[in-house]
């Protein structure tokens, strides 16, 4: 049977060490892969981002990917976990993480997870700037729509 | 019906919720857009660039061909950049 995926939307920044010490393999994973996407600075002028959501969609569409990836990769443990709200550069914006026993299951989830998040979790950024202005929406990437797109071909 | 907006839609509609009766013959989402866009400058301000906006049922991502029979909430939003 499939992992229970651990699913996570909050305003408060993510404890990166809390996160990894709750991932529970009981000493079966021989693979531990963690992505942190984190708030660029954008060249100094960036003050904050600025991270609106669908309050219940977004866990569920998470949810779902993480489910997804739990289904397709043998993984002893998925967890995502995302912010929303006011993110200052440095600060960690999402968090993901995969163990297996052997590290190719753990990469390969981890990534699929990650890019399934920033094409169809409904999160928006806005740039907030240092100047005082409140910048524009950040705009999607195509880019963004290939690597998820890639994943319908794996397995 | 419940409309709720996210974003750049939300901000140039000027509302982030509304409830709706829908007029009859409004069966899919790409009817409801094109009908939401005749209420005022700002609908069709924010909808104008119909195909690039991304509708969610009760939640779960739809497309513009779906029905919206029987939907209690349909939320309008730009491309998602998360993460």
């Amino acid at each position: 049977m499939a992992v229970e995926p651990l699913v996570r939307v909050q305003a408060g920044p993510i404890d990166l060490g809390a996160e990894i010490a709750a991932l529970e393999c009981d000493g079966a994973a021989g693979a531990l892969v963690t992505f942190t996407g984190t708030c660029r600075d954008e060249g100094g002028r960036l003050e904050a981002l600025e991270l609106e959501h669908y309050p219940g969609m977004a866990e569920s569409e998470i949810a779902r990917f993480a489910a997804e990836a739990a289904r397709r990769w043998d993984l002893l443990a998925v967890a995502a976990v995302h912010r929303y709200g006011r993110v200052a550069p440095g600060e960690t914006i999402v968090f993901v993480a995969c163990a297996s026993v052997h590290r190719a299951a753990a990469f390969e989830a981890a990534h699929f997870l990650m890019d399934y998040m920033k094409t169809r979790a409904p999160f928006w950024k806005r740039e907030h700037l240092k100047d005082g202005t409140v910048g524009g929406w950040v705009e999607s990437k195509d880019t963004d729509d290939h690597a998820a797109d890639r994943w319908r071909h794996v397995l | 019906m419940k409309l709720i907006y996210f974003a750049w839609v939300r901000e140039r509609i000027g509302m982030a919720e509304e409830e709706v009766e829908l007029p009859a013959g409004i069966e899919t989402v790409s009817d409801l857009l094109h009908w939401l866009r005749g209420r005022g400058e700002n609908y069709e301000s924010a909808l104008q660039a119909q195909d690039m906006i991304r509708v969610a049922i009760d939640k779960e991502h739809s497309d513009h061909s779906d029905a919206v029979a029987g939907a209690k909430e349909i939320a309008l939003f730009p491309p998602m950049t998360g993460g």
